[in-house]
C-alpha cells in the first residue's frame, strides 16, 4: 500500500480539508448574517452616533425627524454603495485570480483602475471637473469609466491574436498599460496646479462620501448583474484552475468563457472606481482569505467573497466616519490599515490551510 | 469500425511542420502506443486528437464524425486527455480535483462521486481523497490526474470512447507503472480505445495492440509490437544496440540493451 493519509505527518490536515464543504456553508451563513448587522452598525455610525436599534428605527422613519433624515438620506445610500461596491471589488479579484491562476492577480492586471484614474486625472486636469454631468454621474465618473474601458480594450487587443487569446500576454499586457497610464497620470499630476493636484489625488484615494441615491443606482444595476453573472462562471473557472488546455479537453469554450469573464470584470471593476474611485486591497486580498479558509472551490468561493468584501467595505466606511469625525478619511486607508494586519496574521498561519506560495 | 481515424494528417501550429502524412485506426477497446525520440511530435499527435492544435492536412475523425464538427462538451465526455504536466497550483482535494472530471457530464452528485470512487480506487488514489493536491508528491499528483481524464469517460466505455495518455508512467513507481498497466488493459476491455505516449518500450510492448513510431513527424513504423519492434528499428531510430526477445510470459517482445 503506498502512503496514505493516516501514515503521513500531514494526517493532521484530513479532518479539516474533509469538513471543507461544511465549513463553506457555515461561512457563506455567518457572511449572510453578518453583513445586514454591519450595515445596522454602519447606518449609526457618523458624526451623530445611533444605536443599531435607533439605526432600525430611523430606517423605518419611527425616529426624530433629524435621525430619520441622516439614515434615510445620507447614510443609507453610502452604506449600500459600500456594500455593493466591495462585493463588486472582491468578487471581481476572485475572478481573476481564478482565471489568471494567480493568487497575487486582482482587478486592476488588466488595467482598468489606472485607465480609469488617467480618465479621471486628465479631466480633472482639462476642468472639466465643476461643469454637470448626467444625472447619477459627474463627468469625472464618465470620464473614468471611459478610461478604464479603453485601458481594457487596448490590453485585450494586445493579447490577442487571430489564432486567440493568450492570458499570460494579457497579464503582461495589463503590466504595460497600467505603468503607460500611470506615467502619463505623473506627467499630469506634475503639470497641475495645487487645487487640481489635490483633487486628483483626493479622487484616487477613493471615498464614498459623494453617494446619492442616483449614484446608487448605476451601481446597484451594473453591480447587481455582476454579481448575478459572475458565479455563473464557477465552473469554468475551477476547470482553468488546472489549465487551459485542460478546461478545453472537459468541454469548456475557453476562449468565450475568458473572454465573458474579463468583459464582467471590466465593466464591473470601472464602474465601482468611476463612482468611489480606486479602493486597494479589498480585490486582492478578500478572496485570497476566503480561499485560505475554505478552499478555491470558485462555487462558494465567488458568493462568500462578495458577501465578506461587502461586509470588509462597509465596515471599514463607518470607520472612515468615526476615526476623525467630522472630518472623513479616504476608505481606501482604512482597508489598507485594518486589512493588512488581519492578513498577515492568516498569512502566517497560512501553512495550516494548505496554501503553497 | 474503427473509433479514431486519422487520414494523411499533417499539422504545422507554429510554421514549423511537426507532423506530416500520419495515418492511424484504432478501433474501440484497443490500446495504441505512440514511441519515438525526443521531438518527434508524440505529444503534438496527442494534442491534435485533443483539440489543441489544428490538422493542417488530412482528416481526423472520431466515432464516424470530423473532430472539429463535434460539439466540445459532447465530445469531452468521450474523449479524455491526461497532460504530460499539470499546473494546478490551488490547494484542491484530491476529490475536488477527481470531481473536475465530472464537469462534462450532468449526471448528478450521486452518480459523479461514484465514478470518482471507482476511478481513485482504481489508481490507488482512495486513501489521498481528503489530501490537498498542492501536497503530493508527483507520482501521486500523476495518479490523481489519471483518475480525473478516468471519472471523465468511466461511465461511457461502454458507448465507445477514447482516452490520451501523454507519458502516464514517468513518475511512477514499479507498483503503480503495473496498477496503470491493468488499469489500461481493464478499460480497453470495457470499450475504451486508450492512445499512449511512453518511452518504455517494454512497457509499451506489453500494453499495446499497435505501435507507432515517429520520427522526425513522420511515421517511421506502424504494426503489432511483433513487427514494429526489431533490432534495425533500434539501429536506425536510436542508434541503440538491442536484443529483441520474447516476454516469459505471454510472449510479447522484449527490448535488452546489449
Amino acid at each position: 500500500m503506498p502512503s496514505t493519509a493516516a501514515s503521513r505527518p500531514g494526517g493532521a490536515l484530513t479532518t479539516r480539508v474533509d469538513r471543507r464543504p461544511q465549513l463553506a456553508r457555515r461561512l457563506l451563513l455567518a457572511l449572510a448574517l453578518i453583513l445586514p448587522l454591519s450595515m445596522l452598525l454602519a447606518l449609526g455610525s457618523g458624526a451623530v452616533t445611533l444605536a443599531p436599534g435607533e439605526a432600525w428605527a430611523a430606517l423605518l422613519g419611527q425616529a426624530d425627524a433629524q435621525a430619520n433624515l441622516i439614515v434615510q438620506q445620507l447614510r443609507l445610500p453610502r452604506v449600500l454603495l459600500a456594500a455593493i461596491t466591495g462585493a463588486t471589488l472582491a468578487v471581481s479579484g476572485a475572478a481573476m485570480q481564478g482565471l489568471f491562476r494567480n493568487p497575487l492577480a486582482d482587478p486592476s492586471l488588466i488595467g482598468v483602475t489606472a485607465g480609469a484614474s488617467l480618465g479621471a486625472s486628465l479631466l480633472i486636469v482639462l476642468g472639466g471637473g465643476l461643469l454637470p454631468g448626467l444625472p447619477g454621474l459627474t463627468l469625472i465618473s464618465l470620464a473614468a469609466f471611459a478610461g478604464g474601458a479603453l485601458a481594457v480594450l487596448v490590453v485585450y487587443r494586445l493579447a490577442s491574436s487571430e489564432t486567440g487569446t493568450s492570458v499570460a500576454t494579457m497579464l503582461l499586457a495589463g503590466i504595460a498599460i497600467t505603468s503607460l497610464a500611470g506615467a502619463a497620470g505623473s506627467l499630469l499630476e506634475f503639470l497641475a496646479d495645487n487645487e487640481h493636484l489635490r483633487r486628483i489625488s483626493l479622487w484616487k484615494m477613493g471615498g464614498l462620501d459623494g453617494a446619492t441615491f442616483s449614484r446608487l443606482g448605476v451601481a446597484a444595476v451594473v453591480g447587481g448583474a455582476l454579481l448575478i453573472a459572475l458565479p455563473r462562471y464557477a465552473t469554468v473557472l475551477n476547470t482553468l484552475l488546472l489549465g487551459e488546455s485542460e478546461a478545453r479537453h472537459l468541454g469548456i469554450d475557453v476562449e468565450r468563457r475568458q473572454r465573458g469573464i474579463i468583459l464582467w470584470v471590466a465593466v464591473g471593476v470601472g464602474t465601482s472606481v468611476a463612482m468611489v474611485g480606486t479602493i486597494a486591497f479589498v480585490g486582492l486580498v478578500v478572496p485570497h482569505l476566503v480561499r485560505l479558509l475554505i478552499g478555491p472551490d470558485h462555487r462558494v468561493l465567488l458568493p462568500a467573497s462578495a458577501l465578506a468584501g461587502a461586509i470588509l467595505l462597509v465596515l471599514a466606511d463607518s470607520l472612515a466616519r468615526v476615526v476623525l469625525a467630522p472630518t472623513e478619511l479616504p476608505v481606501g486607508i482604512i482597508t489598507a490599515m485594518v486589512g493588512v494586519p488581519f492578513f498577515i496574521s492568516l498569512l502566517r498561519q497560512r501553512r495550516h490551510f494548505g496554501m503553497t506560495p | 469500425m474503427s473509433l479514431l481515424q486519422l487520414d494523411k494528417i499533417a499539422a504545422a501550429p507554429w510554421g514549423e511542420p511537426v507532423l506530416a502524412d500520419i495515418s492511424l485506426s484504432l478501433p474501440a477497446g484497443r490500446v495504441l502506443a505512440v514511441l519515438g525520440g525526443n521531438g518527434a511530435g508524440k505529444s503534438s499527435l496527442l494534442r491534435l486528437v485533443a483539440g489543441d492544435i489544428a490538422a493542417s492536412r488530412g482528416r481526423a475523425s472520431f466515432a464516424g464524425q470530423a473532430l472539429g464538427d463535434w460539439p466540445r462538451r459532447q465530445l469531452a465526455t468521450r474523449l479524455a486527455c491526461l497532460p504530460q504536466f499539470s499546473s494546478l497550483s490551488f490547494p484542491f482535494s484530491v476529490e475536488e480535483v477527481v470531481l473536475l472530471g465530472r464537469t462534462p457530464h450532468s449526471s448528478g452528485r450521486q452518480q459523479d462521486r461514484l465514478i470518482a470512487q471507482q476511478a481513485m480506487q482504481a489508481t490507488d488514489t482512495l486513501g489521498l481523497r481528503h489530501r490537498l493536491y498542492t501536497q503530493l508528491s508527483g507520482g501521486e499528483r500523476q495518479r490523481v490526474q489519471l483518475a480525473r481524464v478516468m471519472a471523465q469517460i468511466l461511465d461511457r466505455c461502454d458507448q465507445g470512447c477514447l482516452l490520451l495518455l501523454d507519458e502516464p508512467t514517468t513518475a511512477l513507481d514499479l507498483n503503480h507503472q503495473q496498477q496503470l498497466q491493468a488499469t489500461v488493459a481493464d478499460l480497453a476491455g470495457r470499450g475504451c480505445a486508450v492512445l499512449l505516449v511512453v518511452h518504455d518500450v517494454n512497457l509499451a510492448a506489453a500494453m499495446a495492440d499497435q505501435l507507432l513510431v515517429l520520427d522526425r513527424g513522420r511515421c517511421a513504423a506502424q504494426g503489432s509490437p511483433g513487427e514494429v519492434l526489431t533490432p534495425a528499428l533500434f539501429r536506425d531510430l536510436f542508434h541503440a544496440d538491442v536484443l529483441i526477445g520474447e516476454h516469459p510470459d505471454g510472449g510479447r517482445p522484449l527490448v535488452i540493451s546489449r
